[in-house]
């Protein structure tokens, strides 16, 4: 029988981490993501997993990632300044290839904004917040089900590619409590790193593999490696040479182009005959799918796109979604960050913007109004 | 952990790792002599190498980590100990050791500082005073002395010092204790007995910046600057004795305190056990 409950998008998001088996959270308490950290302190032990609430933000997400060092299936959540402030150690997990999940409520901003009210400000932050060239990859789920699939999913994605995986909601779908069958939600497999297990010696933990995801050496198992945020060498030590640094930095990005039929998601809707493709992600593609259903009822052919993958944004899906559209709307709550990306990939296209950051979701009227101006 | 003494001959060389040779320490550096007392410890408790953590930050004290024939992280600046607090959480069948400096863990990191003392989590942290970020290039730290001169202190040090083992004790570490370079015995002692403690350990090793700190305010070479390190120590053993003249602005070493508060990990995992219905 369907195990059909109502469920809030950040408990979801918990859920979805511990049928994962992620089996360690370190956490910090802010608005509006706390419910992920109190459902993780009550679910983690039941299971033998370990929760700890640490003394600030950084220090959750150094936790966190030690804890996956160790070699267990991490994640922490935050919002807003927590995301800033974590975004020292995501760079350290990215640089030394680290599994790691990171959900961030995005509310209102900058600095402590409107920590209850909802937006979609920190598009940019997830893909470049920390310094330096770096790998990442952002998910964006737009309901309950999909807090808890897509939290699934970052645990592969992590897990197979030790690339850090930010699972980006804004308040709306944090706090959104919508009915869901957590049996037919549950994974039907679980996707754990590949640990190493070949002889030690002459072991080199970032070795160049076929698949560019060398097998993680967990401590206990023999190999003594070594893990640093300098930029290093496939033996794991530090190197400046430039040919060899520069091969090392290349291939965590290269990494992600290899695997990029793994990585991309998106959900395309009624664009095969769009004159208008409205292209949003959260709560913000929710509502462009009202919009899309009133303009489709008022003659216009629109369409929605919607990444599920948001990065690396998934540049031919988008392309190909457009390819006969005569303008593409792009609805967000900031002032305009995925437009910039939209407007990157389709140069000869008309590409509009639709930017809100007073605090409120963006509403299915709002998208129709300026679907109509930019058609007119 | 072991309570018998490895009785084996101590060799760092099985310890370390020789393909990172030449080190890159100046000359004069105490952080090598304080490493060389860790993993002399780390042998007489006969800790296997494979279970061994060493984890650090940034700064001279976070490149020893590399040096250490064991699982190895040099991680971020001041966050060696929440690094391993995960890692020990994780993993409670590792030997965790932090090493770390005074500015790693007193400035950028002092919160975590706290906060592992306070939570007990078994683990062991070596703290490299040496009173400067020498990796930067000399800037003042929260341990430099007062009217001492730095980069960013061109007219002497006008902030006053951090008592790091005060801060440990009051924190409620488990264990805290603090020993100069000088007594490289009497400090793999003192860090065996940290690293055996059942909690969160801490050790302050009062070392050397000869090239850089030393320089800079005519302290000599490092062995006059290990010998006045030495002099201004009250050694826990004359600490509670009236024959021996008191000197009231001396820093203390040895054991400087001890407690059996419950460790972190243990606590944590009977919690789970109740949880999940097993034990009492």
């Amino acid at each position: 029988m369907a195990k059909r409950i109502n469920l809030q998008g950040n408990q979801a998001c918990a859920l979805g981490a511990i049928a994962a088996g992620c089996t360690f959270y370190a956490g910090y308490p802010i608005t509006p993501s706390s419910e992920v950290a109190e459902a993780m302190a009550r679910e983690l032990p039941k299971i033998g997993g370990t929760f700890i609430q640490m003394e600030d933000e950084i220090a959750s997400m150094g936790a966190a990632i030690g804890a996956s060092m160790g070699g267990l299936k991490v994640m922490t959540a935050t919002s807003g300044p927590g995301f800033s402030l974590k975004q020292e150690n995501l760079g350290y997990a990215s640089g030394a290839e680290i599994p790691c999940v990171i959900i961030n409520v995005m509310r209102g901003g900058p600095s402590t904004g409107m920590p209850t009210r909802p937006a979609q400000g920190d598009i940019m932050q997830a893909r470049w917040g920390t310094h330096g060239d770096h790998a990442i990859i952002v998910l964006t789920p737009a309901s309950v089900a999909e807090c808890y699939s897509e939290t699934v999913r970052a645990f592969e994605l992590t897990e197979r590619l030790r690339v850090p995986v930010v699972v980006l909601i804004d308040e709306v779908i944090g706090h959104l409590v919508e009915t869901v069958d957590l049996d037919a939600l549950k994974p039907s497999r679980l996707v754990t790193r590949k640990f190493a297990d070949g002889p030690a010696e002459g072991f080199e933990p970032y070795a160049v593999t076929d698949d560019m995801v060398p097998p993680f050496p967990r401590p206990g198992d023999g190999y003594r490696s070594h893990t640093t945020g300098l930029t290093h060498l496939p033996s794991g030590f530090p190197t400046q040479n430039p040919s060899k640094a520069e091969a090392a930095l290349v291939r965590t990005t290269d990494k992600l182009d290899l695997h990029a039929d793994l990585i991309e998601a998106v959900e395309v809707a009624e664009c095969d005959d769009a004159d208008v493709v409205i292209a949003s992600v959260g709560i913000s593609a929710r509502a462009g799918q009202a919009a899309v259903a009133d303009l489709r009822s008022k003659g216009v052919k629109a369409g929605l796109f919607r990444p599920k993958t948001l990065w690396p944004f998934p540049e031919a899906a988008l392309k190909a979604a457009t390819k006969g559209a005569k303008a593409v709307v792009v609805p967000e709550m900031n002032q305009g960050q995925m437009v910039l990306e939209v407007e990157r990939l389709l140069k000869n296209k008309s590409v509009h913007g639709l930017g809100k950051i007073d605090g409120e979701a963006i509403t299915p009227a709002e998208i129709v109004t300026r679907v109509t101006e930019v058609l007119a | 952990m072991k309570d018998s003494v490895n009785e084996a001959e101590f060799q760092i060389n099985d310890y370390i790792r020789l393909d990172q040779m030449p080190h890159f320490l100046c000359p004069g550096c105490g952080h090598g002599i304080a490493l060389r007392a860790l993993l002399w410890a780390v042998h007489e408790l006969g800790i296997d190498k494979d279970k061994l953590a060493v984890v650090s930050g940034i700064g001279c004290s976070g490149r020893l980590s590399a040096y250490v024939d064991a699982n190895s992280f040099h991680t971020t600046h001041g966050r060696p100990l929440a690094f391993a607090t995960g890692l020990a959480l994780a993993r409670p069948d590792l030997h965790v050791i932090v090493i770390t400096g005074d500015g790693d863990s007193l400035a950028i990191g002092g919160n975590h500082l706290i906060h592992a003392c306070r939570r007990n989590l078994n683990m062991t942290c070596m703290m490299l005073n040496n009173e400067i970020y020498g990796m930067t290039g000399g800037q003042v730290s929260p341990t430099t002395t007062s009217n001492r001169y730095t980069t960013t202190t061109p007219a002497g040090n006008t902030e006053p010092v951090f008592d790091a083992c005060a801060l440990a004790t009051a924190a409620g570490a488990g264990f805290v204790g603090r020993e100069v370079t000088m007594q490289v015995t009497g400090l793999k002692n003192l860090l065996r007995d940290a690293i055996a403690h059942d909690g969160f350990s801490f050790v302050e090793v009062i070392s050397d910046c000869t090239e850089i700190y030393g320089r800079k305010n005519d302290l000599g070479v490092s062995p006059e600057m290990m010998l006045s390190q030495k002099a201004g120590m009250r050694p826990e053993a004359y600490r509670n004795t009236v024959d021996v003249p008191f000197k009231p602005n001396a820093l203390e070493c040895g054991m400087l305190a001890k407690n059996d508060r419950p460790e972190y990990g243990a606590t944590y995992r009977a919690m789970v056990d109740r949880i999940r219905g097993k034990g009492a």
